[in-house]
């Protein structure tokens, strides 16, 4: 049960972090979720909650990462010149990486 | 532990696993009645079978179907009985006696039969509020009134505090078919067209907002509706209609897989055709469940001849509980039965009945 | 729903099935660990999309089906004992213990409510202070913060009528428990995305260079898997050991900060009995002695009791008559003596035992 859903922080309350809590809105549907382990979240922001609590906040920018890889990969198509055999080994986006 | 990939590699050696998993199936046999089994799904069709088809058996019983159509002198009547014990009673959309009235009003239109009269026995809370009572009897009469039906016979009972989530509903229902059309899970036929007259999911979820330990904040309403004057304009344009289901616990996947298994057929729908508010989708996903199995009380599907399916959309269309109506899926051919679902990837996946009770109960 | 709808685009999903094919020269067998990830893969049918090549293992990520039988034992016991109310999450309900479920004991009397946060649980219990509330807290690493939370709140608002039957179990060790095995056939891992929101990549970067293993920490939408293989498949092209992020949008290297916090402030890492598998080392997370107080197996007196663990799979279950053969899905084909299945089958609410139900079928 990793179940975790992005949803828009549109309302925070308390002041004690450890009882912060934010109102998050899934498509409509509005639920109180736990702010505790996102003690700087802030309204207007996305966050993934598990279980009643906000586990990360979502990066927007990074969320389109999924879509600019397939680009990524087809330039990189593009610039490497295919020879018949072997196949060659594919580069690959490295922003992502880690070593 | 592993899944060989053998549909397309049929000569890939089975890996032999390299830890013993176990997997948990749920219990599918219990001593004792659990919540489950009146979530109207494969545990609550289990116990239809072990319990009461074998205790009852006869062929009427065995039509499978929401009502029984009986023969008598030339006249056949439709006759179905159904119990409300729904929690909270009162609900975005209405209440446990809306539901009672619909719901059994409903169950007479899917053996296309014009519904007549409806009795209804109470099984009253010690310490309900009498104007509590009230408020629901107006319903019942408020929606008996739309649908041109009269409650005509009833019983109370009342039971000590504790024994009754305030009150608890039984009703029959008698009505009339006046078409000699046979409508019933066998007449379903290969190359029939599946047409849903809504989005579905906002019975179950606007009852779910309501539950202690779940509860969220949404407009999502119940759909509770009669359902009998969109059959009547179909039965009256002479659509051939083969089956009829309205869609209640365990949702759209339990109906279809009910028809299915008792037809003998194969259903391919379409996940693109099927109508979900965003809402109902976000609170399903939030609390992962699976709006197919969601449960529904204003919604159907039939199953009509394809020639006539055209036709039979725009009737639906032309009315307030059709607006949105889609044709979602066909019957197709197969050795057994089985429902299958075109996802938006475009791979074929099996939709199955609901096992469980994710849900309490809801109607 | 924004952040999700965008993920399970077909267009894109073709994309991916063509990179993935165009990638891949030799078989390889990656492994999901995620019982979510699972779900998706069938629910969206990815396997049907990969090149033969390409075998999925499903991992043992899901906290229902790996939790110790003799857990879900205390649970019921727990919730058949006077002025208790037993909470759990949804999924805990029908599965299996020895003899008996949640669900059944619930029909036996017990106090067993369904809910979706420990936090529901926490408040309950503040509300009823005549009933002593106890949380069924199973999960992985990810659910830890959210229980974490609750004692913590408890503690500091002196709610004394409530506790925790903890479960959990952290995944890093059941990794290497896989791949210390002689048997084991999987090359890369897609790396469970939320349980790495919460505690980082530190430990999954330990493993990949111990086993010498690459991993994309996946998300759980059809194009997070897709786009999860397709950097598994081309590391193992390369011969590359890295762990990647695939799931950018919810992972940061080092996890959520905060929430290892809250979670070191209240639970010790100490050895976990897992379902069909036995003990595996520091694998479980249990309160500290900061918070005994909520420890529901101290304050009921279950700390010593102990299961006889049947390690049957479901076809023991069917030569015992509890099953029908029928009834299993994999029964005398993926799913004998010798070779049990895995973690899905508990998901058969949703598409796992369906497909496997019906596999042969189609």
């Amino acid at each position: 049960m990793c179940l975790g859903v992005p949803g828009k922080l549109i309302e925070i309350a308390g002041e004690d972090p450890l009882f912060r809590v934010g109102r998050v809105d899934f498509a409509g549907v509005i639920r109180e979720v736990s702010l505790a382990a996102i003690p700087d979240a802030r309204v207007g922001e996305y966050v993934i909650v598990h279980a009643g609590l906000a586990i990360s906040r979502l990066d927007e920018e990074e969320a389109q990462e999924v879509f600019g890889y397939l680009d990524e990969l087809a330039r990189i198509e593009e610039a490497t010149p295919r020879p018949e055999a072997p196949n060659p080994k594919p580069q690959t986006p490295n922003h992502a990486f880690h070593e | 532990m592993t899944v060989p990939n053998d549909t397309s590699t049929p000569q890939t050696p089975n890996p032999k696993p390299q830890t013993p998993f176990v997997c948990p199936i749920p219990k599918q046999q219990y001593e004792n009645i659990v919540l489950a089994h009146g979530a109207g799904g494969r545990l609550m069709h289990n116990l239809i079978d072990q319990v009461f088809a074998k205790g009852f058996g006869n062929p009427l019983l065995e039509t499978d179907h929401d009502s029984a159509v009986l023969e008598h002198n030339g006249v056949r009547l439709c006759f179905t009985t159904d119990s409300y014990v729904v929690n909270p009673i009162f609900f975005p959309g209405g209440d446990i006696g809306t539901l009672a009235v619909c719901g059994t009003v409903n169950d007479l239109a899917m053996s296309g039969a014009r519904p007549l009269y409806l009795s209804a026995g109470f099984i009253l809370e010690e310490g309900l509020p009498i104007t509590t009572l009230q408020r629901i009897v107006q319903s019942m009469q408020a929606t008996a009134k739309e649908v041109g039906v009269a409650v005509v016979t009833g019983d109370t009972k009342v039971v000590e505090r504790g024994k009754a989530d305030g009150l608890f509903i039984n009703t029959a229902g008698i009505g009339i078919c006046e078409k000699d059309l046979k409508i019933a899970p066998r007449q379903v036929r290969e190359g029939d067209v599946l047409l849903l007259n809504g989005d579905i999911g906002r019975h179950g979820m606007a009852i779910m907002a309501l539950r202690e330990g779940l509860r969220f904040e949404t407009t999502i309403r119940s759909d509770v509706a009669p359902l009998w004057g969109m059959v009547e304009a179909l039965l009256d344009a002479g659509i051939e209609i083969h089956c009829l289901r309205d869609l209640t616990r365990g949702g759209l996947a339990s109906a279809l897989n009910e028809i299915a298994k008792t037809a003998g057929v194969r259903i391919a729908i379409d996940e693109r055709s099927i109508p979900v508010r965003d809402d109902v989708n976000g609170a399903c996903e939030m609390l992962g469940l699976d709006p197919l199995q969601v449960a529904n009380e204003g919604r159907l599907v039939a199953f009509v001849k394809s020639e006539d399916a055209d036709r039979a959309l725009e009737i639906m269309r032309g009315h307030p509980l059709g607006e949105q109506a889609a044709r979602i899926g066909q019957v197709t051919a197969g050795a057994s039965p089985l429902v299958t679902m075109n996802t938006v990837f475009g791979a074929a996946r099996i939709v199955d009945m609901l096992s469980g009770d994710p849900l309490p109960r809801i109607c | 729903m924004r952040f999700m709808n965008e993920y399970r685009d077909g267009a894109y999903a073709e994309r991916y099935r063509k990179a993935i094919a165009k990638v891949q020269t030799k078989p390889w067998t990656l492994m999901e660990v995620c019982g979510g990830q699972t779900h998706a893969i069938l629910k969206y049918g990815i396997d049907q999309l990969l090149p033969p090549g390409i075998t999925l293992v499903h991992g043992p990520g899901c906290p229902v089906c790996v939790t110790a039988v003799e857990l879900i034992d205390k649970a019921i016991e727990i919730a058949a004992r006077p002025g208790v109310t037993l909470c759990s999450f949804g999924d805990m309900v029908r599965v299996p213990g020895s003899r008996n479920d949640l669900q059944a004991a619930k029909a036996a009397g017990g106090d067993v409510r369904i809910v979706y946060s420990p936090l529901d649980a926490l408040r309950l219990a503040q509300e009823n202070p005549k009933k002593r509330v106890v949380f069924f807290g199973v999960g992985f690493e990810t659910t830890a913060p959210a229980n974490a939370t609750a004692i913590i709140q408890a503690k500091q608002r002196n709610i004394n009528n409530f506790s925790m039957l903890v479960a959990h179990v952290r995944v890093p060790p059941a990794m290497e428990a896989i791949l210390s095995s002689p048997n084991n056939v999987v090359q890369g891992f897609l790396a469970p995305g939320h349980v790495c929101a919460v505690m980082g990549c530190a430990e999954y970067e330990d493993i990949a260079r111990k086993y010498k293993v690459p991993m994309a920490v996946t998300g759980f939408e059809p194009l997070d898997i897709l786009q999860g293989i397709h950097i598994c498949i081309t590391q193992l092209e390369q011969g590359r050991t890295d762990v990647a992020i695939q799931y950018a949008r919810g992972v940061l290297r080092e996890g959520n900060i905060a929430a290892q916090r809250l979670m070191q402030e209240v639970f010790t890492v100490i050895p976990r009995k897992w379902r069909g598998i036995g003990e595996i080392p520091e694998s479980g997370l249990a309160l500290s002695e900061r918070y005994a107080e909520f420890d529901a197996e101290r304050l009921f007196g279950l700390v010593d009791y102990s299961v006889e663990e049947s390690t049957e799979c479901i076809s023991g279950l069917v030569l015992q008559g509890n099953k029908k053969p029928v009834e299993c899905p994999a029964f005398g084909t993926r799913c004998t003596p010798e070779t049990p299945l895995g973690a899905t089958m508990v998901s058969s609410e949703g598409a796992c035992a369906a497909y496997y139900r019906y596999r042969n079928i189609s």
